[in-house]
């Protein structure tokens, strides 16, 4: 066991835990965050990714060691005291969720899409997201709730998950 | 009714969107019940053969686990479908990989990985058969040593599920019409289709968390299974038997569920009963959830098929009759195949009229692990083999695709293959004549035809019209017999309570509306009961394109009842919201509670006869047409989709937002269908059980996707809704090779298209590196051509 301390959208946290256990595991198990999914295991699908340090990892293929001192966000850092990020809101006005499984790690992607670029074109949306796959919608009203979240600028939201 | 705008035809919020984007929903895999072990299955390594001996290693602590065999089984060692073939656990003789033989539990889920190495079986091989030859091969040479499945009163013959025999008219006047027909053709065309099987690929895996309770005197009392699945009556139906206890005694809920497209449908019942048999057994809550491997080898995909055309035409481009044989590879158990066929074999003549037609179905068994429902259920399959050899008939006899289909549609008033009278308007010239244009085809023909001499890049443009029926077929629906419950709350709110299931479609978000729009309230003021077999009633399985019309249709006529219940205790002619509330807390401090409970009624003027297969096949018909623009790079050997456009027609669109979601999600699917997703087998095992290796289409993979829907409201569904979630996965495949033949000129009949299939097609065809040439093949491999000389 390795004592790994980390701050988790923004707590600070300190837990004993092998060093090698999936930061996956970790965020499930030991901090009982279940928004993050489990949908290949093998860094394929996107469906666990998460932000360290401000960068989208698949958090199957991070072992818990190399969080030691990072910054995470997950989603359920992304909200405000139960206020949708408009993230959030423009998958749910849009249809960017449907069967809600690919969602979490799709709205981290967006978030590190739109901090990258604010006002992405339609080939960076394309490209930005191609690490989380979606088997229900075929993206397209994904690329539309990507679309109205790059038009808000709300400064009360702005930055809240980093 | 109410001064309310209309709902029906709005996008409101989905009512578990919010759940889903804060990431609150709950998954099996996020649920977990006190003193909870885990469970795993050991599977067969071998396609076919009996269990020699089975050996625990002793490095392992066996003490420590909980272990089910096939004697631990209290009732009977099936997992019921159509027929009791399917062995709950593998007893002595094993029929395909990954076959379930003994189950494990342990309470902590990383000591089980060790003890499902240490189980050692030995098996005494058996022949195996691995395609639909093989297995056709093994009936015709009588090879008893291949025949893997003996028949069954229910309808089968040996290595032979089911078949079907469906004519035009009756079966003598019908082959006397073929026989005059092919004499009198001018042209006669035989083509061949296959599709290889396809992956459901839902993101969540399956999963289920059961439980065993006993009596005092420790007797078997009930048992509760919880999970991700789109049919909670089919797994109380599979555990009746193999605990055999009464249905109420089977409680089965429903979580939220990360997609199924039919990969939930049948498969429940295989890890619901595993679950709750090591529950019996432990004593304890047992979880079971697969991880993507497991997932992907040992579950259900779609079936494999190969359609056989022989078709008689004139020289003016008119059908004048045809055969269709049809089968379809359903591996080592008959599971649903049946009923895939049924569908399959119902939609090979495609949207057309044919003066004589007969198609033979038949459903295969192999030793690959059974094929399930999966989105469009046998429709895809041989509607891929229609358009495609439309195209092709269209090329032999000098038509334009668009030409020869448009001399031989269906139209209002025609009658279709099995005798349905289509009373229904119907217009396909218009249809097309819209899917043509949104699509620019026209103007693209003509430009790439020009771009494409000299270019590396080939592009090209096709299409595909077909028809998708919703419902359960011919007399499904009746025999269904479905029941759905309207609750007025103490709240003033109204609950809906079905069995149908919310996996990503929208099920919860349309019903609600269906139901407020009836009781003429605000969308807010109408909940969905999580189902919960003991609380819902059976309201038919969540499948075959029937939520929206069918149980739509019950919840519609569910709300009209309850509001004459509420007009006569008083509600005014035009309530508000508030109203309505009002009156329903009145109503409930007189009477206790207000349920109106429906049930499904056949409509009087719809006929099937199962016997001779004819009738009315389906309440109603989506009817659509689909243009695919591709590029095909000579020097990649890579084909792509640079643009699609879907045009159907679906009655009354519920929920515009939902329904265009519906159709963008089956069309990437049927891209992936086309051109990216290959299972690769070897002796009956996948061995790309992997997202790293089978590959479906990311965001980068997929074109702009344009829907256009056309409203003709339909009297059998809500508003006049009809079914969608199957129709979008119908039209993408043939669409696409259309598209691909009309860039390269090479006629592909076999999907997937991968860049290895192009390459291997280009360079037998003396063109190794692609380049300049600009293709004009009059042949291909895979159809032979009469030209009828009188």
């Amino acid at each position: 066991m390795t004592s790994i301390t980390f701050t988790i959208n923004g707590t600070t946290k300190t837990i004993d835990v092998p060093p090698m256990k999936r930061l996956l595991d970790v965020l499930r198990e030991d901090l009982h965050l279940t928004g993050t999914k489990e949908g290949c295991g093998e860094g394929e699908c996107g469906a666990c990714a998460v932000l360290l340090d401000g960068e989208l990892v698949n958090s199957c293929l991070v072992p818990a060691l190399q969080a030691e001192g990072a910054k995470l966000c997950t989603i359920e850092g992304v909200s405000t005291e139960g206020r949708l990020h408009p993230i959030q809101q423009c998958f749910l006005e849009k249809g960017g969720a449907q069967c809600g499984i690919c969602t979490p790690g799709m709205i981290l992607a967006t978030q590190h899409l739109l901090d990258k670029y604010p006002n992405p074109t339609m080939e960076q949306i394309q490209e930005g997201l191609a690490g989380n796959l979606c088997r229900c919608t075929g993206y397209m009203r994904i690329f539309e709730a990507v679309q109205a979240a790059a038009t808000i600028t709300d400064p009360e939201l702005a930055g809240t998950s980093r | 009714m109410s001064h309310q705008s209309p709902i029906i035809g709005t996008s409101p919020i989905r009512k578990e969107g919010r759940a889903k984007v804060l990431g609150e929903a709950q998954y099996i895999d996020d649920l977990s019940l006190p003193g909870m072990w885990f469970g795993a299955t050991v599977r067969s390594a071998v396609a076919r053969g009996t269990i020699r001996s089975i050996t625990f290693g002793e490095e392992i602590n066996w003490d420590a686990y909980c272990i089910v065999r096939p004697a631990d089984i209290p009732g009977e060692n099936t997992i019921v479908h159509l027929t009791k073939d399917h062995p709950c656990l593998a007893d002595g003789m094993v029929n395909h990989p990954e076959e379930p033989i003994l189950l494990i539990a342990h309470p902590d889920k990383i000591a089980l990985l060790a003890a499902l190495k240490a189980v050692h079986i030995e098996y005494d091989e058996l022949p195996g058969v691995f395609t639909i030859e093989e297995s056709e091969a093994a009936v015709e040479n009588n090879d008893a040593a291949r025949i893997i499945w003996p028949g069954s009163d229910a309808g089968g013959t040996a290595n032979c599920f089911r078949q079907y025999l469906m004519y035009s008219g009756t079966a003598e006047e019908t082959e006397d019409g073929i026989a005059a027909a092919f004499e009198a053709a001018d042209f006669i065309i035989e083509g061949e289709y296959a599709t290889g099987a396809q992956e459901q690929l839902y993101i969540e895996n399956n999963g289920v968390i059961a439980e065993c309770f006993r009596d005092a005197t420790g007797n078997i009392e009930s048992v509760c299974v919880r999970g991700s699945m789109q049919c909670p009556y089919y797994l109380v139906h599979a555990l009746t038997l193999v605990f055999n206890l009464p249905e109420e005694k089977c409680r089965v809920i429903q979580t939220e569920t990360g997609g199924a497209f039919g990969g939930k449908e049948d498969f429940p019942s295989v890890i619901g009963s595993h679950a709750a048999l090591l529950a019996m057994k432990c004593g304890h809550p047992v979880k079971i959830t697969y991880d993507r491997a497991e997932d992907m080898a040992a579950t259900t995909k779609r079936h494999p098929s190969r359609t056989r055309h022989r078709t008689a035409v004139s020289k003016d481009g008119k059908l004048l009759a045809g055969t269709i044989d049809f089968a379809i590879d359903g591996g080592a158990y008959a599971t649903l195949s049946p009923v895939v066929l049924s569908r399959g074999t119902i939609h090979a003549p495609g949207p057309y009229k044919w003066p004589f037609i007969r198609v033979r179905g038949k459903a295969m068994a192999t030793n690959l692990p059974p094929h399930g429902a999966f989105r469009g259920f046998g429709a895809p399959q041989s509607i891929f083999g229609i358009e495609r050899h439309m195209d092709k008939i269209a090329k032999t006899i000098g038509l334009t695709p668009e030409e020869l289909r448009r001399r031989n549609f269906l139209t209002t008033g025609d009658t279709t293959a099995t005798g349905q009278l289509l009373s229904d308007p119907v217009d396909m010239q218009h249809m097309l004549t819209r899917a043509l244009n949104e699509a620019g085809y026209h103007e693209k023909l003509a430009r790439f035809a020009e771009s494409n001499k000299g270019s590396a890049i080939k592009r090209g443009v096709g299409f595909a019209a077909f028809m998708h029926g919703a419902g359960f077929t011919g007399s499904g629906e009746a025999r269904l017999n479905s029941v759905v419950y309207l609750d007025a709350l103490p709240d003033g709110r109204a609950q809906i309570l079905v069995s149908s299931t919310e996996f990503g479609q929208g099920t919860q978000t349309i019903l609600c509306q269906v139901g407020a729009q009836a009781l003429g309230i605000a969308y807010e003021d109408v909940i969905f009961h999580q189902p919960d077999t003991k609380f819902v009633p059976n309201s038919g399985p969540t499948v075959a394109s029937r939520t929206a019309m069918i149980v739509g249709k019950l919840i519609e006529r569910a709300g009209k009842k309850m509001l004459e219940t509420l007009r006569a205790a008083g509600l005014s002619e035009h309530h508000s919201s508030d109203e309505f509330k009002a009156c329903v807390k009145s109503y409930l401090a007189e009477h206790g509670t207000l349920r109106s409970s429906v049930r499904y009624e056949p409509p009087t003027k719809i006929f099937w006869d199962d016997q001779l297969y004819r009738g009315d096949a389906y309440p109603g018909y989506a009817w659509a047409v689909y243009v695919a623009e591709v590029a095909v790079d000579l020097n990649t050997y890579m084909a792509t989709v640079t643009r699609f456009d879907a045009l159907q027609e679906v009655g009354k669109v519920i929920h515009p937002v939902l329904a265009k979601g519906q159709i963008e999600g089956g069309v990437a699917q049927g891209i992936g269908y086309a051109i990216y997703e290959k299972c690769m087998w070897k002796d009956g095992r996948m061995m790309n059980n992997q997202m790293t290796n089978y590959i479906m289409p990311t965001s980068a993979d997929l074109p702009p996707i344009h829907i256009h829907f056309e409203e003709v409201p339909c009297i059998h569904g809500p508003e006049g809704a009809k079914g969608i979630g199957e129709l979008p996965m119908d039209g993408p495949a043939p669409a696409i090779l259309n598209a691909i033949e009309n860039a390269t000129g090479i006629a592909f009949n076999t999907i997937p298209v991968l860049p290895e299939d192009i390459f291997e097609r280009l360079t037998s065809l003396g063109h190794p590196h692609g380049g300049s040439e600009d293709f004009n093949l009059t042949v291909d491999r895979d159809t032979r051509v009469e030209e009828v000389t009188a």
